[in-house]
């Protein structure tokens, strides 16, 4: 029982670490109907910011998160306006194409500023022991990851159903075209959503270093994660994305924690199984 | 027709050209035709029919274990069987991976395609009684073609194999995508709502060309197995995937030739560039598929012969 | 029952909207039938759900007395139920009669075939080479799809429905799209539809519907208001008040 809720814990921090991440990519795939392979690498842009910030300028944990989530959008917003919007309702092959070359290229660059060695980002006191919940202990940065989870799908929750900006968005959504006839400035709407969305995902790759450590391949190797979690839970759905996340999370975590020799295989063989059962995401409709 | 043979005629061309000016790294040469035969697999399967896959490595990986296996742990070494043993492995690889991948739509294709291509790597990695695991696949010994050409450390049988190999097989595929089969496939890229309300099995039909593709893969990566006596992971490995597609875009997809010219071309930088840094290869890489999307997305093959419809 | 086509009670609803309301129709061999009502009646939806596109909540279709209600769409395609697409579905990168060729090659199951172009077929050929002719598509028999214009490919899709020789047609819209100017080839190319096959068609030409149908059910909301003759439909006022301006208002086209 208390490997269950060891588990738990542990699964609970990875899979908000995933959402923090990956709301951003579910927000944007299901806006822009972009398929972005692109997005773990501004995950790991922000990681990186954020290890200079805090190694090299000596900065604190709190303003080092800040300049990366803002140093990530600032190099987001260009590549949406010159780049991503060149792919808008193009074929699926060739997003694909050029969100991967994209990420190729940033793992380059990324090597050739900074090297290939793992950085880290340091913790202040505060959250670098481990705290008492009770039933074990947890370090203490998974309990922050977990908090910012929650407050990331919180704010998002109101921002979407409650805001201007989330009627506007969700009317693009639903029907581009239409949204602008109806004044809605729909360039606008997407430079804004993706710039959130990488700024969650640069927010998620500081929040998440620990557990998903920054290197070169980062971009690559959580890849195919990202974009199950997105498969699985479908885009543009918060409530889609937290479940999936939590649901990868646990099959992550278990498979470490009871099959370590076999947790790469089981975790693939679950991606297959959840997405060929669910073609539609979890919580989709099929026509 | 006419523009078969002349396809053909430039193969053996370039093929007696390689010979020549590079008569002592024939292993290269023959490891870029196992390549192509992959990327030829993949054109089928994305250039032809539009799916789109990451995971494709896994059947030429299939091709090469399965030829491997048969060759180190049950004799079986005879280069034209291995061959045969190969293509069947991989054509049964294929039609499992089609009939699993074809379930997912838009990104959970995708993401099926990865999952399989990755669950394939976990699990030769884990068999490494059968496999060698991460140590690889040794003790290939391939008998002498016909019993009278042995395989040599130059290379040469080996070389004249694949390029026999890859004549015949690009002959088939040429015929194939002529076929009422290839123009159904050809549909399908286009509009499966439309194929299916002709009558057509969407379903049905691509899992046959998996199958199809799958044997092709599986024959390249036999082919690997019998020229290099060895097998890797790196045969099942997603960069093998990611570079397989990009040569098919480098070169054009749905036209056959441009997976050669591709491979071809993307396979001799690499032999010049990667030498001095992965990573910088890796940008490169990055920035020509950006290229090619933005600026060619036809390929090279496209930029040659423009407008020319897929499929001709 | 000589009912070529039978449904019965077919219901669906999504998105919270009751496309379809327990509909029920009968088509027999040699059928003439339109199928009008306003914009939103559920008349396109109806055809997905007889064609196989969409599945029904409730409800049962049968054709020529077999149940094909669970049967994919290309299932009942090769049963003799065919369709054709109110927004065009062609292949844009192959030729007419490469579209045309296809299809004949599906009829006669020879789409499995491995080897051989549908060019050294002579009967595919010549068959191919007739039903573009008949519908005046010879001329641009060797374009690519996508090059042609709207009304051609419109006569593509019906070349389509006479290629694949079914039992039943549905045509969604044939004229949709088509300039006033070619509205004329496509009634003589629905001319040419064989006598013996049952056709419902979705209209919005009432003089059209008038010459081409002998009988005219009405749709409105997702279920069916009226059935009878274009005469009886005229003097209807349930049909008026359906449409409001009633079939007077006719080639006003939508």
């Amino acid at each position: 029982m208390s490997t269950v809720l060891s588990i738990g814990a542990d699964a609970l921090a990875y899979g908000m670490v995933l959402f923090v991440i990956c709301i951003g990519l579910s927000v944007t795939m299901g806006l822009m109907k972009v398929v972005n392979l692109a997005h773990g690498a501004f995950a790991m842009i922000g990681g990186y910011i954020a290890s200079y910030a805090t190694q090299q300028l000596g900065l604190g944990f709190g303003a080092a998160t800040a300049l990366a989530v803002a140093g990530t959008v600032i190099l987001a917003v260009p590549l949406e306006r010159w780049l991503f919007r060149r792919i808008y309702g193009a074929s699926e092959l060739t997003q694909v194409l050029m969100t991967i070359g994209l990420t190729f290229v940033i793992i380059g660059v990324a090597n050739f500023m900074l090297g290939p060695t793992l950085k880290t980002i340091a913790l202040p006191p505060l959250l670098s022991g481990p705290v008492d919940i009770g039933f074990r202990s947890i370090a203490a940065h998974k309990l922050l990851a977990i908090a910012v989870g929650l407050a990331v799908a919180a704010g998002l929750w109101v921002l979407v159903e409650r805001t201007g900006f989330g009627v506007r968005l969700r009317a693009s959504v639903d029907d581009a075209q239409m949204a602008e006839a109806l004044g809605v400035r729909t360039a606008l709407v997407y430079a804004l959503s993706f710039a959130l969305g990488t700024g969650l995902a640069a927010l998620g790759g500081v929040v998440g270093a620990q557990l998903l450590p920054i290197e070169p391949y980062y971009a690559l190797r959580y890849m195919v994660t990202f974009l199950v979690v997105v498969a699985v839970g479908g885009a543009g759905s918060i409530g889609g994305a937290l479940l999936a996340c939590l649901l990868l999370g646990a099959v992550e975590t278990s498979g470490r924690y009871l099959v370590p020799e076999y947790g790469a295989f089981f975790f693939y063989l679950a991606v297959i199984v959840i997405v060929a059962v669910f073609p539609n995401g979890l919580m989709g409709r099929a026509r | 027709m006419r523009r078969d043979l002349v396809a053909i005629g430039c193969i053996l061309a370039v093929a007696a050209a390689g010979y020549a000016l590079v008569p002592t790294n024939l292993a290269l040469l023959t490891r870029m035709i196992s390549i192509m035969l992959l990327v030829l697999s993949l054109d089928l399967v994305t250039g032809y029919a539009g799916v789109a896959t990451l995971g494709h490595a896994a059947l030429f990986g299939a091709g090469a274990y399965a030829a491997g296996i048969a060759a180190s742990r049950y004799g079986i070494t005879d280069p034209l069987a291995m061959l045969g043993i190969g293509a069947a492995g991989g054509a049964l690889a294929g039609a499992v991976s089609g009939a699993i991948i074809l379930r997912g739509k838009g990104l959970g294709q995708l993401v099926l395609s990865i999952a399989l291509g990755e669950l394939a790597h976990e699990a030769a990695n884990k068999a490494s009684a059968l496999t060698g695991g991460s140590d690889g696949l040794s003790g290939i010994a391939p008998a002498p073609l016909f019993g009278l050409f042995r395989f040599d450390l130059f290379g040469h049988t080996a070389f004249i194999l694949a390029v026999a190999v890859l004549v015949v097989v690009f002959a088939l595929l040429r015929v194939l995508v002529r076929s009422p089969f290839g123009m159904l496939a050809r549909g399908i890229a286009e509009d499966k709502v439309r194929v299916a309300a002709l009558g057509a099995s969407v379903p049905g039909t691509l899992v046959r060309l998996y199958a199809i593709a799958g044997a092709v893969a599986g024959l390249g990566g036999a082919l690997s197995a019998v020229s290099t006596r060895v097998v890797g992971l790196d045969a099942l490995s997603f960069t093998l995937s990611a570079e397989a597609l990009v040569m098919l875009v480098l070169g054009g997809a749905g036209r056959l030739v441009g997976a050669l010219a591709g491979t071809l071309v993307f396979m001799w930088f690499e032999n010049l560039v990667a030498a001095i840094s992965p990573f910088h290869w890796l940008a490169l890489v990055g920035l020509l598929l950006i290229g090619v999307v933005l600026f060619a997305p036809q390929g090279l093959t496209g930029l040659v012969v423009p407008g020319r419809e897929r499929g001709r | 029952m000589s009912a070529l086509l039978e449904v019965r009670g077919l219901s669906k609803r999504f998105d919270g909207v009751r496309v379809a309301a327990g509909l029920s129709l009968e088509l027999a061999a040699g059928d003439r039938t339109a199928l009008i009502g306003p914009n939103g009646a559920g008349k396109t939806s109806f055809v997905n759900l007889v064609g196989g596109q969409l599945r029904p909540d409730a409800g049962s279709i049968r054709l020529a007395g077999a149940d094909i209600t669970r049967l994919k769409p290309a299932a009942r395609a090769r049963l003799g139920l065919v369709r054709s697409f109110q927004v065009t579905r062609l292949f844009a990168s192959m030729t007419p009669e490469e579209h045309v060729a296809l299809a004949l090659l599906q009829r006669t199951g020879r789409t499995g075939r491995l080897y051989g172009s549908y060019r050294r077929m002579p009967g595919i050929v010549a068959e191919a080479r007739d039903i573009l002719g008949l519908l005046g598509l010879g001329g641009v028999a060797q374009r690519p799809a996508g090059t042609i214009a709207y009304g051609q490919q419109r006569l593509l899709e019906i070349a389509l429905v006479l290629a694949l020789k079914p039992r039943v047609a549905l045509l969604d819209e044939p004229g949709a799209g088509v300039p006033p100017a070619d509205a004329g080839l496509i009634e003589r190319a629905l001319a040419q539809l064989p006598a013996a096959l049952a056709v419902l068609l979705i209209e919005h030409d009432m003089e059209f519907v008038f010459r081409f149908a002998r009988r005219v059910i009405v749709m409105v909301g997702g279920a069916i208001v009226f059935s009878g003759t274009p005469a009886e439909a005229a003097a209807s006022p349930v049909v008026r008040a359906a449409y409001l301006g009633g079939p007077a208002d006719a080639g006003s086209g939508a």
